[in-house]
């Protein structure tokens, strides 16, 4: 059987995060949690790649879409009875209102997207380094203002009692549905038209492609998943305003740019990858058994080997691991075969 | 509720005019103004913006508190600030700065992004969470009186400082050959080259100098923050990349304008703004810096308008 090369390229990342999940349904709890993590990170990065990845700008500022994605989800699924403990300033119809678990989903996704799209009204005129530092302004405002505001919040407080929904079913198929939109997207007439305006922004325009409006709107796109991923985290993990900062953006472009930044197979490669090799440290900081001594590294290990690890990729191979190329099972077949290729020529 | 408003942007503006935060405000700009130099001139000569800049500063004032914890003198703790920050520069340099010289801006933002957090996080390994404390220039934040004003010692060190490396610098680009090397190859690199401006030796030169300049701000930061944690120099950092770009990454000139402006206009925000809304100060900063991005893209003291397309 032929599968077309539109198809692998969405079977395959889905083929990857099913397998990864099934991996997850096997292990022990404890492993499990890093399975759920490494999912919702494959949300996040692919939401942060439908905009990067198709116009070629680098945005510093999707944690923000994320965050209030996270806190809108998070504000509205806390029972009522809990919510005065941690959020005593809440607008009284936050307060007062609580929704169930997909609600809140829809209602992060929402958020999310509504604001990327008002920051993106003006923001998308830009490009370059202007663009660069003014979505980073952006994040500066969002983490400053969701640590500060306690009426829509639990300001420097950690969100408690949110219902932990997010379980291994849900975050893959979070993921799963993220990785769709985001193939649907850049197989559409908008996200080949954005694509064009990545590789030749004269060409695209002399063709009658704006610019502006493309880019908005894929802003606007991953804005919506990146807030629906935001919902997924909060559901997962009791997370504050320091949760959703610098740290964060930096692990999630890391994720992007080692997988490689053009592709969605890039995107979910790097989110898995990372994440795998990031818990792996996280059990080694815990002390792992070799041959029946514990060696035990040093907390903090992580950051430095993945950051160590981006600047490696970047150097080497600044295309990602995947080149920035979409899956393709003829390129896989055609490289295992050295004949092949001889043949070829 | 206008009358509110009023009244409130009255004393907004009158404290703003205070002399006191007037000075503790130039002070403020002077510090950034000599980062955003370090900034740009590495960008300059590399088209590199260097995120871990920040870092740079941190590695410096780290060394000050070793020095400090170890009660070695003044001179020799400042001379290990000066030696780790350099070293570090000339490591960044080769590793990482000259492999990326061809790739896209942006992939070389992202590295230099890379580099801060592997630097930070060797900080927190090494030091820990709660970071140390850098002593030994403590008495340089006292303060003098000159009429009403109560101006910190550092605040006037700060400023001479800063004028002092200016002058430098200016002497150096404009009456030295590696100046002139170094003012061509930020015209055009590749042309440079060809007429025999040796890369390596102008990249070198530009992150030693922005390197000194590192260890200068790490010096007159630990007077005035002594904890120094792995984040120290962080938001500084931000803040002044921030500023660069609003006032113009393409000239130097402009961007240390651009650096001045943004700690001056924090430097206000933090004198004048009230009590109760000075935590939202990052939001007033970053909002006015979106704003000025959004009218002038290519920042405000650039003296031209868009670059031609060219096809």
């Amino acid at each position: 059987m032929r599968v077309s090369r539109a198809a692998q390229q969405v079977l395959a990342p889905a083929a990857l995060v099913v397998a990864a999940a099934l991996f997850g349904a096997t292990v022990s709890r404890s492993t499990e949690i890093y399975v759920i993590n490494a999912l919702v990170s494959v949300s996040i990065v692919v939401a942060l790649y439908s905009f990067v990845g198709n116009s070629g700008v680098v945005s510093f500022g999707h944690i923000s879409f994320f965050a209030v994605g996270a806190w809108a989800a998070g504000v509205f699924s806390v029972p009522e009875q809990e919510k005065p403990a941690f959020m005593p300033y809440l607008f009284d119809f936050l307060s007062s209102t609580t929704v169930g678990n997909v609600p809140s989903l829809v209602i992060a996704a929402a958020v999310g997207g509504a604001f990327a799209l008002l920051v993106g009204l003006p923001l998308m005129r830009l490009s370059g380094l202007a663009a660069g530092i003014a979505t980073f302004a952006v994040l500066g405002i969002t983490n400053n203002i969701l640590r500060y505001y306690e009426k829509i919040g639990p300001g420097l407080n950690t969100f408690s009692s949110v219902p932990e929904t997010t379980d291994l079913v849900q975050a893959t198929v979070g993921a799963l549905l993220v990785i769709v939109a985001a193939f649907a997207y850049q197989r559409s007439r908008f996200g080949r038209q954005l694509r064009a305006t990545r590789e030749d922004p004269a060409a695209a325009r002399a063709v009658g492609v704006s610019i502006y409006r493309q880019r908005l709107g894929a802003f606007a796109l991953s804005g919506f998943l990146a807030g629906f991923a935001g919902g997924l985290y909060v559901h997962f993990l009791p997370i504050n305003a320091d949760a959703v900062y610098l740290d964060l953006t930096f692990i999630t472009l890391a994720m992007l740019v080692i997988g490689g930044a053009t592709s969605l197979w890039g995107a979910v490669v790097g989110a898995l990858a990372v994440s795998g090799l990031d818990s792996a440290l996280a059990n080694a900081e815990n002390g792992i058994e070799v041959l029946g001594g514990t060696i035990e590294v040093p907390a903090g290990t992580r950051i430095v080997v993945v950051s160590a690890l981006m600047a490696l990729v970047l150097i080497l191979r600044p295309s990602g691991l995947t080149g920035g190329r979409e899956f393709s099972f003829e390129r896989l077949v055609h490289r295992m075969r050295p004949a092949a290729r001889e043949a070829v020529r | 509720m206008s009358g509110l408003l009023a009244s409130g942007l009255t004393d907004f503006v009158g404290d703003a005019l205070d002399l006191q935060v007037q000075v503790d405000a130039i002070g403020l700009g002077a510090v950034f103004a000599l980062m955003a130099v370090g900034i740009g001139l590495v960008f300059g000569v590399l088209r590199l913006v260097n995120f871990a800049y920040g870092q740079l500063v941190m590695a410096g004032a780290f060394a000050l508190a070793f020095a400090s914890d170890r009660d070695w003198p003044v001179g020799v703790g400042v001379a290990l600030c000066f030696a780790v920050v350099l070293a570090l520069s000339l490591a960044m340099e080769r590793a990482v700065f000259r492999p990326l010289r061809t790739q896209s801006g942006a992939v070389m933002l992202i590295a230099t992004f890379a580099v801060a957090f592997l630097l930070q996080s060797i900080a927190l390994l090494w030091f820990g969470p709660l970071g140390k404390t850098a002593t030994s220039l403590v008495a340089l934040n006292r303060p003098v009186s000159v009429g009403d004003v109560e101006i910190r010692k550092i605040t006037i060190v700060a400023i001479i400082t800063a004028a002092v490396c200016l002058a430098l610098l200016v002497l150096l680009l404009n009456r030295t050959s590696i100046g002139l090397h170094m003012r061509a190859a930020s015209m055009d690199f590749s042309t440079a080259r060809l007429l025999g401006v040796r890369a390596n030796m102008v990249s070198g030169v530009a992150v030693l100098i922005s390197g000194a300049l590192a260890a200068v701000v790490a010096v007159m930061l630990t007077v005035q923050y002594p904890t120094v944690t792995p984040t120290f120099a962080l938001q500084e950092t931000i803040v002044v990349l921030a500023g660069v770009v609003v006032g113009g990454m393409t000239r130097l000139l402009s961007a240390t304008l651009g650096g001045f402006l943004i700690g001056y206009v924090s430097g206000l925000l933090g004198g004048a703004l009230p009590t109760a809304q000075s935590q939202y100060l990052p939001s007033f900063l970053f909002g006015l810096v979106i704003l000025v991005l959004l009218v002038r893209p290519d920042g405000l003291f650039t003296r031209h308008r868009g670059l031609v397309e060219r096809v």
